[in-house]
């Protein structure tokens, strides 16, 4: 790994007096997709959350794209270009399709900015219904909305949280192709998954998280090769 | 075309231009509490500044050249220039206040009200100051048979104009969409790369601005005075919570509807239209709890437990302060001089009234912002039994609690099924409600003047015997509710306050739990009322008032709500504080406000909290 565009080494954060991250360490190359898997409670949001600033890391080192951003609010660490897509989605309801990427849009850094009309191509559901508030959208719908909503900043890497989760089979397949095309698109992509397939679908770098910290770094590959390997980070 | 139709039709129309009046205010209220969650006191003080401004800048205006034109520009610079106040208090203040738990943000804002209060005084006078009319709108239009101010015609159109300018404003421009999204969910937009801090800037100079371009508008209609603040901002925020808080559109709803009610209501019951109002509000809280348009709060503001931690009994160190204490109440009739005895006389009433409201706010966490109303109704019951139906001291004294508890047993049916800030401006509803009546019901309260004549007994009229038996009625009253506290009841509305789900799970009927602990604490500010009565010897409406519930909820602040005892602590410091700078200065409020921003940004956990720490410190122990 030449270059990491997001670095974190020693992590620590939680909630109150509650300890959830003892010191991640994982790193995301530029134009990579990794994956970070772990039990539920194992530490996946909470880690994607800290690096973006949400919740304030007690400890430890986040370097993204050359900056030291640990300790930033979120709004600075997004404009550097880190874009985050939260699990439970939190589209603006009472807000149209287009009113909720407007929310999201941010000038370009370099590469070519996003418009809603290039989303839509990778999205074609949203743009039927650009003019529809977004509550009346179904999960998957609004998973691709919070997904175009965040490009919509013309971010360099995005952090997923749990993209799958809840999603029908069919919707899923949809989410695979747009994190394989914001790849292609030159955007790192750090996921945080529960579902083996979908990220073994998508990523080219795992990490698994227990208890707050990493068990297991290495390729996809060798990870999916190893049933083995497998059931003693990922069996419930 | 009969007279009565075109009489009704004015009527009707009048009702309609002060509905307009309101929303202009009341959608700057809903707009600010909608994006910051901070429900501001002071937005009546941003409309009586915007009046105070007009009022200065639109005469010289009109100096240069009589014209509508120039009368409307000073208009607006009065709202901007009131729009600048409310950045000023936004980078001030409010920024360090978003994540503190919504009884210190009530309070702080209504810290910010009393500093304004003498600021106005100070640069303006205590006269009121009429205003100029608007030229080209001074003469009546005839509607009917009847004449009708064309003024009024204008405000009626001005409110629908800023309604659909608000509505352009959130819809077709970016920063009305942000609004619109901060509105659900701030914290994801700031995920999204937008300054929540500029965003919240921007939405206090939106609301200032509506607030003092209400204020800039009245100008040809009423005179600039001190009292503004407080008569707007009740009706300000009854227009808000009807609505649904932070629902612009539920805001003009409801402003029509007070509108027309206090338009006709005026007709029917001429001296309880300010009732009409908060019944209408009771009305709709309990069949809608979220407003007209409103929607349920997701989550409650602060996740932080605020209150009395878990009791625990006295120290031998605690055992001998408070037995100190209780030795020194006792002889200082012995030592001090009359005026002591006064002091400390009320400051006994006071403790057991802020020990009362730390029951519900410490312990129970229902956040009463009219506790003052039990307090009063309880002078009232004592005042009127000797006064009018000529009942000696003792018996009224009894009646003083069976009053104080009997509504709070009443308005608290309606209030605990609220929660968090709904719940706040429903007890500040009801103990309005409680204000207007004794202050309209002249013949029977004798309205702003009051009652004189309220003497206790011959066996007690000394003021040294007096003290006597108010020390011993306060203390017992006070570990009495002290008991309360340690009993199963007392842990079970801690429950309530810290899950009410949770609590609701395991078998508790929260809403019975909170509804009698708050019939308690209505009796026991009751019984301080009663005695606060013959202490003076009159009672009058302020006893009910706004400011006098601000003290108490100061006293529990400055005592530390988080300790049992601390109101008694604060209601000692407060009132003998109060008691001795009052007359030397001329700007007490002021003082007041800022001690009470003081203490909200810095000391949050009140002289308890501070004793608690300096305990912990030098014990070792964690705090």
């Amino acid at each position: 790994m030449a270059e990491a565009m997001l670095e974190v080494v020693g992590l620590r954060a939680g909630y109150g007096p509650a300890e959830i991250l003892f010191g991640v360490s994982l790193k995301l190359a530029r134009g990579e997709v990794a994956a970070l898997m772990g039990r539920n409670g194992a530490g996946k949001s909470t880690t994607l959350k800290a690096i973006m600033g949400l919740v304030p890391p007690r400890a430890g080192r986040v370097r993204f794209a050359g900056r030291e951003i640990a300790g930033l609010p979120a709004f600075r660490i997004a404009r550097l270009g880190l874009g985050y897509v939260p699990e439970d989605r939190r589209i603006f309801t009472d807000l149209t399709v287009a009113e909720n990427l407007e929310v999201g849009r941010h000038a370009a850094r370099g590469h070519a900015a996003w418009t809603p009309e290039r989303l839509f191509e990778i999205f074609p559901n949203l743009a039927e219904m650009r003019g529809r508030r977004a509550a009346a959208m179904s999960g998957g719908e609004q998973q691709m909305l919070a997904i175009a909503r965040t490009l919509m900043g013309n971010p360099e890497a995005v952090l997923l949280d749990e993209p799958s989760e809840g999603l029908a089979p069919v919707i899923l397949e949809l989410m695979a192709d747009a994190v394989l095309r914001m790849k292609r698109e030159g955007i790192a992509v750090l996921l945080s998954e529960q579902n083996f397939d979908f990220a073994a679908a998508v990523a080219d770098r795992a990490y698994v998280i227990e208890r707050g910290e990493i068990r297991y770094d290495g390729s996809m590959a060798a990870l999916e090769a190893d049933p083995a390997l497998r059931a003693q980070h990922l069996t419930l | 075309m009969s007279v009565e139709f075109s009489f009704l039709l004015v009527q009707a129309l009048s009702g309609l231009a002060s509905a307009s009046s309101l929303f202009i205010i009341a959608s700057g209220l809903t707009l600010v509490f909608g994006v910051t969650r901070i429900v501001n006191f002071a937005h009546g003080s941003f409309y009586m500044l915007g009046a105070y401004v007009a009022v200065t800048i639109v005469p010289w205006l009109l100096q240069i050249e009589r014209s509508p034109t120039l009368f409307f520009v000073g208009v607006l610079i009065s709202a901007c220039v009131v729009g600048v106040l409310g950045v000023l208090m936004e980078v001030l203040l409010l920024r360090r206040i978003y994540k503190v738990p919504e009884l210190f943000q009530l309070l702080a804002t209504f810290g910010v009200v009393l500093m304004v209060q003498d600021a106005v005084l100070h640069v303006w006078g205590p006269m009121d100051i009429a205003g100029p009319r608007a030229p080209g709108l001074r003469h009546g239009v005839m509607i009917l048979d009847q004449r009708f101010p064309a003024y009024e015609l204008f405000l009626i159109c001005a409110g629908p104009v800023v309604l659909g300018l608000l509505w352009l404003l959130m819809h077709k421009t970016r920063f009305g969409i942000l609004l619109r999204a901060a509105t659900r969910d701030r914290d994801m937009v700031g995920a999204l790369g937008v300054n929540q801090a500029l965003l919240f800037t921007g939405t206090l100079f939106l609301g200032a601005f509506l607030a003092g371009l209400g204020g800039a508008l009245q100008i040809p209609r009423v005179s600039a005075s001190a009292q503004m603040d407080l008569s707007i901002i009740t009706e300000a925020f009854v227009v808000t919570v009807i609505g649904g808080m932070g629902s612009i559109g539920g805001a003009f709803l409801a402003a029509l509807l007070i509108g027309q009610l206090q338009a006709f209501g005026v007709l029917i019951f001429p001296k309880i239209t300010l009732v009409l109002v908060f019944l209408l509000m009771a009305l709709v809280l309990v069949v809608k709890p979220w407003g007209l348009l409103g929607r349920p709060e997701a989550a409650p503001a602060s996740a932080m437990p605020e209150g009395i931690a878990s009791p625990r009994r006295f120290r031998a160190f605690e055992k001998l302060m408070a037995a100190l204490a209780l030795l020194a109440a006792a002889m200082l009739p012995l030592f001090g001089d009359a005026y002591a005895v006064k002091v400390a006389t009320e400051v006994l009433i006071f403790a057991l009234a802020a020990f009362s409201l730390n029951f519900l706010v410490g312990n129970g966490g229902i956040v009463s912002f009219g506790h003052a109303a039990y307090f009063g109704l309880g002078a009232y019951a004592s005042g009127l039994l000797v006064t009018k139906l000529g009942m000696p001291m003792e018996p009224a004294l009894i009646a003083a609690p069976l009053a104080g508890g009997f509504f709070a047993a009443l308005f608290g049916f309606f209030i605990v099924r609220l929660q968090g800030i709904y719940l706040a401006m429903l007890t500040l509803a009801f103990a309005q409600i409680a204000y207007a009546v004794c202050f309209q019901w002249v013949e029977v309260t004798g309205g702003d003047n009051g009652i004189v004549g309220v003497w206790p007994s011959a066996w007690a009229s000394s003021r040294i015997a007096y003290h006597y038996l108010v020390l011993v009625v306060a203390v017992l009253g006070i570990f009495a509710l002290r008991h309360v506290i340690y009993a199963p009841f007392g842990a079970t509305l801690r429950a309530a306050r810290d899950s009410a789900a949770r609590a609701e799970a395991i078998g508790i009927d929260v809403r019975a739990h909170r509804w009698l602990g708050f019939t308690i604490a209505g009796a026991a500010a009751g019984l301080a009322g009663g005695l606060y009565a013959f202490s003076k010897g009159s009672i009058d409406p302020t006893l009910l008032g706004i400011p006098l519930s601000v003290d108490f909820l100061a006293m529990i602040l400055l005592g530390g709500m988080q300790s049992v005892m601390g109101p008694v602590l604060g209601a000692a410091a407060f009132h003998s504080i109060k008691d001795v700078f009052m007359p030397f200065t001329d700007h007490w409020r002021f003082f007041l406000g800022a001690s009470i921003i003081a203490l909200v940004l810095i000391f949050p956990r009140g002289l308890g909290g501070a004793y608690a720490a300096l305990r912990a410190r030098f014990s070792g122990g964690a705090p």
